[in-house]
């Protein structure tokens, strides 16, 4: 009977993770649960930068408050995690402050679009150059599933125990309407997709926005009986059509329903510095001093 | 080091308040700004989004006040010096965003020009009802700078005190005007930018493998960075420990907070500065701020006319407030007298002070307006027997 060797995974030499040099590996575990799409979109994220060619140290990271607002403090970037629901204005200030950096916003579905609603389309409408990644998982987690403006027609929720009954937002609908130069709708299934989105979107100039949908296996599945987070996988492999270009009037969500994706906006215009500068200059002339940070 | 002098508009001028702290904030250093219009501090920004395209600043007017008070803190974790400006609903507004500027440590100023509540209250109307919702507004244990001019001439120089009291401290100051102060038009002398001294953001300037974001020295001030220097920071508003980094146990959270609280207490006697005029003798002394330190004059006059053997002692800076010298004033004096535009605020922290050695007559005044003079000089009458 051979005798076990137990190695460590340095001595095993095991290849690294090549997201590894993205994250602070100094903060894991990280605290998303079993089956959640958070970590899948993260992974996503390392590798669009990676293939970005953008530079990392002039990259910021900017979260609200939630689940998803704890991925600033997973990577290795300038990161700032706020207040909840403020992390697009903290962001524009960094951004204005600072128009070298890339700043891209990376919260949840309550945070941006609830509490920071207001927030979410004036950046859009002013087409401050940030990128906004938007994890959509119908619902609270972190407070323990409460409804959302997100929450589908009649889902259950701790605080719809009955079913909801509110409209939800159509959010690509709503980044579009408000001025988003870049707006697209992927899952936590579609990695190759999403990854390709997120590269394009931080490469792009102005507000752009993508929408991710990813499980929620402790909260929204549990509750709606859809099951665990690989059974939302099977429903979003299934169920989703893709649609690049389509009318975002077109691609709300029902409970449970179709899931239209694709890239639905992808426009030029000029950003706010870009238009606050080409004014200025024209009205003030000479006397004006050019805004580059 | 000295004022950058394109901020400077040196010389003599005739403005309010509000326009001498906007010239204030630009001697300053100040080049991010981002408000929203409320009555009766908007001049200030107005002033602002007029001079700052000639001097490489920017001015943006956000969609609330909530906004405007965490998008100043983005840009000064830019490298910028930063302000936002607002009254009464606007300042509750801001509250949270107060906590997280303590707790992040983020260099900023905020200006209240505080006018008659609570809620919509009187908006084009004076008040000093937002001092203890200055101290103790955010939620949590911090310890907060508050500044009370009471002249044009000093919302300029307080303001650039403001931002300068911002760096060396790393945390949020408060300039906290009231409607009176902010709509007097007086003489302003606007020094040369050589004769304005000015406190540089403190970088740290160690090597990258040491770096402690909230690794404070001796002063328990940690000198700061910029985002894009490559040092990969993470700021949070959630207890952390030294590296930045969330830290969700009481020992961290007794570090952290003690040591917020402590850099302003054990600095206290550098920040706090107040004004004293015949307070030695004297058996009562009135304590002032902001318009009412302007009141009171008529009304101590009046009584010293009469005989009354009257002292004036004005707080320049309200927060830390002047604990050791109230006590020690409080054990000669047969009382304190308080005008004040609320019914009962900096006058609590000085009976607090006095802690029963003497007698505190609040002179209350709900606001809408200030004193009539004579009502203080009859609390002093009163005070006297």
């Amino acid at each position: 009977m051979p005798e076990n060797v137990f190695l460590s995974a340095t001595e095993l030499s095991l290849p690294h993770n090549p997201v590894e040099a993205f994250l602070r590996m100094d903060r894991m575990p990280h605290i998303w649960c079993p089956g959640c799409g958070i970590g899948t979109t993260v992974n996503c994220f390392a590798h669009a930068l990676e293939s970005s060619g953008l530079e990392l140290d002039k990259i910021a990271i900017v979260s609200g408050i939630g689940c998803s607002g704890r991925v600033a403090g997973y990577l290795n970037l300038d990161s700032f995690h706020t207040t909840h629901g403020r992390a697009i204005p903290f962001a524009t200030g960094l951004k204005l402050a600072n128009p070298d950096l890339k700043v891209v916003v990376y919260s949840g579905d309550g945070d941006l679009t609830a509490i920071g609603g207001n927030h979410f389309i004036h950046a859009a409408r002013r087409n401050v150059d940030m990128t906004v990644i938007l994890v959509n998982n119908f619902t609270y987690g972190m407070t323990g599933g409460q409804v959302a403006p997100t929450t589908p027609l009649t889902a259950t929720a701790s605080t719809a125990p009955y079913g909801n009954f509110e409209q939800p937002f159509n959010l690509p609908y709503l980044a579009e309407s408000c001025g988003a130069v870049y707006v697209a709708r992927w899952t936590a299934y579609h990695v190759r997709h999403l990854t390709k989105a997120m590269k394009e979107a931080v490469q792009k100039k102005g507000f752009s926005f993508v929408e991710v949908i990813a499980p929620c296996p402790t909260l929204y599945s549990r509750r709606n009986k859809l099951g665990d987070g690989l059974d939302q996988m099977v429903y979003y492999k299934d169920n989703s059509e893709i649609r690049n270009g389509a009318d975002t009037k077109t691609v709300g969500l029902d409970f449970q329903g179709k899931i239209v994706l694709g890239k639905f906006v992808d426009k030029d215009r000029p950003t706010y510095l870009e238009t606050m500068n080409e004014y200025y200059s024209k009205h003030l002339g000479d006397k004006y001093i050019p805004y580059t940070g | 080091m000295n004022a950058d002098p394109r901020g400077v508009l040196a010389g003599a001028h005739f403005i309010d308040g509000d326009h001498a702290c906007s010239e204030g904030a630009l001697a300053a250093g100040c080049r991010f700004v981002a408000g929203y219009p409320i009555t009766p501090s908007t001049e200030v920004v107005e002033r602002i989004a007029q001079r700052f395209p000639f001097v490489g600043g920017i001015f943006i007017q956000m969609e609330d006040e909530i906004a405007s008070s965490i998008a100043i803190q983005g840009a000064a974790w830019a490298g910028k010096k930063v302000m936002t400006v607002t009254s009464g609903p606007g300042f509750s507004l801001m509250m949270e965003h107060i906590g997280y500027a303590a707790m992040t440590e983020t260099p900023c100023v905020f200006v209240d020009v505080q006018r008659a509540g609570p809620s919509t209250g009187l908006p084009t109307q004076p008040a000093q009802g937002d001092m203890m919702q200055a101290r103790w507004g955010s939620h949590g244990d911090y310890s907060i700078i508050a500044l009370c001019p009471n002249s044009p001439q000093e919302s300029f120089d307080l303001t650039i005190r403001a931002f300068n009291l911002a760096e060396q401290y790393r945390t949020p100051v408060l300039l906290m005007l009231d409607e009176c102060v902010g709509h007097m038009t007086e003489r302003v002398v606007i020094p040369p930018a050589e004769q304005i001294e000015i406190t540089p953001r403190r970088f740290y300037d160690g090597s990258r493998e040491d770096f402690l974001l909230y690794k404070a020295g001796p002063d328990l001030v940690p000198a700061m960075v910029k985002a894009g220097d490559g040092y990969r920071i993470h700021v949070t508003g959630l207890t952390h420990d030294e590296r930045g980094y969330p830290a969700m146990t009481a020992a961290a959270q007794d570090k952290k907070v003690r040591r917020l609280i402590d850099k302003i207490r054990v600095n206290a006697g550098d920040i706090i500065d107040y004004r004293e005029q015949d307070v030695e003798g004297a058996d009562v002394v009135v304590v002032t701020y902001g318009i009412t330190s302007r009141t009171a004059i008529p009304a101590i006059d009046m009584a010293r006319r009469e005989g009354m053997r009257v002292g004036h002692l004005r707080l320049v800076v309200a927060w830390p407030f002047p604990e050791e010298r109230i006590r020690a004033l409080a054990k000669n004096v047969k009382a304190f007298v308080v005008p004040e535009l609320n019914l009962g605020q900096m006058s609590l922290e000085v009976e607090r002070c006095a802690a029963g050695a003497c007698r505190v007559a609040q002179v209350g005044h709900a606001g809408g307006g200030v004193h009539n003079p004579h009502d203080i000089y009859l609390a002093i009458k009163k005070s006297v027997r």
